[in-house]
Formats: structure tokens, C-alpha cells, sequence
């Protein structure tokens, strides 16, 4: 019994993976968001803002896309372009099991 | 000089890793422990010194050890790393083994688990980098089939490198058949046999397959090894541009057969120059695959989704498949028509084969 009460100190929160999805224009500001308001907003804004380069930065190749898929080992972010800007979906792959 | 392996653990808690270091100690092969209490110590003495395991806790204060342990896959791809955590959430769990862990463990509270705990990391700490073809040390796969021939036995090959598979089929110490990729025969034997390692399993022999190699074994293996130092190294008198040119035309041919476009490979140091096949425009796509490889790193780290497998784009043009490798970045594009579901795969095994 020991054991157990020295496991169960309190512990600081991990973060949980962002879910949703996100409007963005083409400075790579978010103008309407699904994403849980306990994400960290500074997180996502760098998501925004490299997603919207990196369509520029295709264009800029001569190699405009129009849609990409990032795949993580554990969550996959969808962009789709729209008009300089960018829809992105983040949707985490880790298997959740209840049992 | 001491031999012993080395395990670093990290947790926050002085308590706790002052029990692991006693408990750990009863190891049978009584490694060396070290602990710390914080990521950015942990990465310091991850740096000064080889270990061989890191057990690293989750909760933390400022960095966290999913951060830790996507550094620590990056930067020590070598280590062995085990998530010991009183944290029992299913999210958790899939996202340490999707980060590379070896071993996710709940804090022990019994000492039937511990004891089995010990058990795992003494088999962990056992476990040596293998090369070659794991199972059978120091033979390459000519000699193992070369074996398995000669003791006239019956069994099926499955031979395995990254996301190539292939079989051969030996029935009675004859070689009578190999697959690969779509390859049958003769042909498929050839390619499998330039893979210079991978992993085999030996399965229950299939008497009834039906018979598409009639060559011997030993003429098969001479002009097999014949053909790979004819890739490997350039052909008596042929100067190094020759050899080059022919390496060319070779994976430009194995381009058009998978139906691909084209091909830009673009090694990993900052100011190499990218090679292409299939398409003049190296210079500039390679620009855009240095600046998305970059910037998807980044954004993995700060999100902690673990590392990136590659990135599927599209345009009215073409279909696109980014994909990192240890050495380089690959970017290859497919036709518009191509099924989405499958480029991925088949890019892997275009660039695998290539590497064979």
C-alpha cells in the first residue's frame, strides 16, 4: 500500500492531441476554428501559418497543389487550399479503445 | 574497461528514482544506472555518454515525456526506450508506441509485476543491432539458400526488406519458384536476391506449387551475383560516366514500369544538390521538399504527433508523395489517376528498390 500512495502524486496535465478543423486566410490567420478552446492557440496558429507557406512555398516551385496530407505517427493534418487560404482538418490516428 | 550497459531514468520525482536505481540494481547483468529529474538534463547526459535504455516518466513539468521521448527517436535512433507511467490512458499509450517506444509499463504496485518488469528489461537490455539478415549471423541470403539446398530440405521463404516481400519456394533441395512484387520466376529470384538485408521467416513447405524455375540453384545463385556486380561496380572499361548513365537508364526503366513520373531525391545535408529522373525541374521542387520536410519536423515536435511518414499532395496534374528516409527525401509524383491508396506504398517500394 505504500507503493500505491507514493504513485499517486499529483501530476502536471499531459496534452491531448488537437481534433477539429480551421478556416484560414492567406496570412495564415485563423478565422474560424472547431479545435477545443483548452488547445494552446499559440500551437495552432503555427500550424495555420505553416500550412498556408507551405502551399506558397509549392506555388513559388511551380508545383501549386491544391490539397495535402500531412501523416504523423499519431495524427494526420488535411489542408485543402481555398482561395490563397486553407481548410485543415487535424485528426489524431492513435487508436482510442474503451473498454 | 566496463562493459556494462547503461540505463538512464528520468522521472521528477527523487523518490521514485531512487527506488527504480535499488530495484533496477538486482538486474542479472548489473547495468550501470544514471537518473535525472528533468528532460534537458537527461538530453545533456544522453549526449556525453552512449546508454543503452532510457525508462523515461510522462507527467513532467515543462517538457513532458512524449517531447523528451520525439527528441530523444530523433536524435538517438539506436536507444532503447521504455514509458514507465502511473498515466493509464489508451491516447497516451498509442502515442509513446507511436513515438518508437520499445515498452510502455504502468508503474508497478505489486511485486509480481515488477519482477516481470525486470524481466522485460533484461531481455531489452540482451537485444544487439543486428545487420544482415536477422536470424542467421554473418551469411548473406545466397548462403542460407545455398544451406537449405544442399540439406535437400522443403520450405518456403519469406523474405522481408522495409515494404518489399518476397518468397521462395524450395521443395526437396530444388529451387522451384519465387514472388515479388509482381514478379514471378526467375525474375523475382534475381530481385531478391540484390536485397543486401532484411528479415526471413522460414515457413511449411507447399508441395503443390507449381514449378516456374528449372535452372539449378548454383547457376541461378553465379548468375545472380554476376548481375549484381555488374550494377555494383562498372563493367571493365567503362568509365564512371558510363556506369552512371547505365545506373540511369536503369531506374528510369523501373520508373516507367511502376507507371510513376517522375522522381527528385534530395539528400538530407542542407546545401546538397537534389538528383532527379523523369523531370527537369530538380532544382525547384527540391526547394519546396527542404522547406516542407523542415517545417513538418517543427510542427510534429510542437504538437508531439511523433514523426512524419511522408505527405500525400495533389493537383490537377499529379499526385504526389513526399517520404523522408534516414539519408534523404524522396518526392515522387504519380498521374492523376493513380489510386490515392496505393501511391504511398508503391512510392516506398520504388524508392526501396532503388536503394536495394
Amino acid at each position: 500500500m505504500g507503493l500505491l500512495n507514493l504513485f499517486a502524486k499529483p501530476r502536471p496535465a499531459l496534452q491531448r492531441l488537437p481534433s477539429g478543423s480551421m478556416t484560414v486566410d492567406r496570412d495564415g490567420q485563423i478565422v474560424t476554428s472547431t479545435v477545443a478552446s483548452s488547445y494552446p492557440e499559440d500551437v495552432l496558429h503555427e500550424v495555420a501559418e505553416e500550412v498556408v507557406l507551405l502551399f506558397q512555398e509549392a506555388r513559388k516551385a511551380h508545383l501549386p497543389l491544391t490539397e495535402f496530407r500531412i501523416h504523423f505517427a499519431s495524427l494526420h493534418i488535411t489542408a485543402r487550399e481555398a482561395r490563397g487560404g486553407a481548410i485543415i482538418f487535424l485528426s489524431p490516428a492513435v487508436s482510442v479503445t474503451t473498454a | 574497461m566496463d562493459s556494462r550497459h547503461k540505463i538512464l531514468i528520468l522521472d521528477d520525482d527523487p523518490a521514485f528514482l531512487e527506488l527504480y536505481k535499488e530495484w533496477l540494481s538486482e538486474l542479472p547483468s548489473k547495468p550501470e544506472i544514471h537518473t535525472s529529474t528533468n528532460g534537458a538534463r537527461a538530453m545533456a547526459l544522453l549526449e556525453a555518454e552512449p546508454f543503452r535504455v532510457l525508462i523515461c516518466d510522462l507527467k513532467m513539468p515543462k517538457m513532458d515525456g512524449l517531447q523528451v521521448l520525439s527528441i530523444v527517436r530523433r536524435r538517438f535512433p539506436e536507444l532503447r526506450t521504455i514509458v514507465m507511467t502511473g498515466v493509464e490512458d489508451e491516447e497516451f499509450r498509442s502515442r509513446a508506441y507511436a513515438l518508437g517506444v520499445d515498452l510502455f509499463w504502468l508503474k508497478p504496485d505489486t511485486q509480481q509485476n515488477m519482477q516481470m518488469f525486470l524481466e522485460c528489461l533484461e531481455s531489452l537490455l540482451g537485444r544487439d543491432a543486428e545487420n544482415g539478415f536477422r536470424g542467421i549471423q554473418s551469411k548473406s541470403l545466397m548462403d542460407i539458400l545455398q544451406m537449405e539446398c544442399l540439406s535437400q530440405s522443403s520450405t518456403v521463404f519469406r523474405i522481408t526488406r522495409g515494404s518489399l516481400v518476397g518468397k521462395i519456394w524450395i521443395l526437396n533441395g530444388d529451387l522451384i519458384d519465387a514472388e515479388t512484387e509482381g514478379a514471378r520466376g526467375e525474375a523475382a529470384f534475381r530481385r531478391i536476391l540484390e536485397w543486401k538485408s532484411g528479415t526471413f521467416e522460414t515457413l511449411p513447405s507447399e508441395p503443390e506449387r507449381e514449378r516456374t524455375i528449372t535452372k539449378s540453384i548454383n547457376a541461378l545463385l553465379l548468375e545472380t551475383a554476376q548481375a549484381i556486380d555488374e550494377i555494383s561496380s562498372p563493367v571493365e572499361g567503362e568509365s564512371a560516366e558510363e556506369a552512371d548513365h547505365r545506373k540511369t537508364v536503369w531506374r528510369l526503366a523501373t520508373l516507367t514500369r511502376e507507371g510513376c513520373e517522375w522522381v527528385v531525391s534530395l539528400p538530407n545535408e542542407d546545401e546538397a544538390a537534389p538528383e532527379a529522373w523523369g523531370t527537369q525541374s530538380a532544382a525547384e521542387f527540391a526547394a519546396w521538399m527542404r522547406h516542407a520536410s523542415k517545417a513538418v519536423q517543427r510542427l510534429g515536435e510542437k504538437i508531439e504527433a511523433g514523426p512524419w511518414s511522408h505527405i500525400k499532395a495533389q493537383n490537377l496534374e499529379r499526385k504526389l508523395i513526399l517520404l523522408p528516409s534516414k539519408n534523404k527525401t524522396c518526392l515522387v509524383a504519380w498521374p492523376p489517376s493513380s489510386d490515392s491508396s496505393e501511391i504511398f506504398e508503391q512510392s516506398k517500394k520504388l524508392v526501396t528498390s532503388w536503394d536495394s
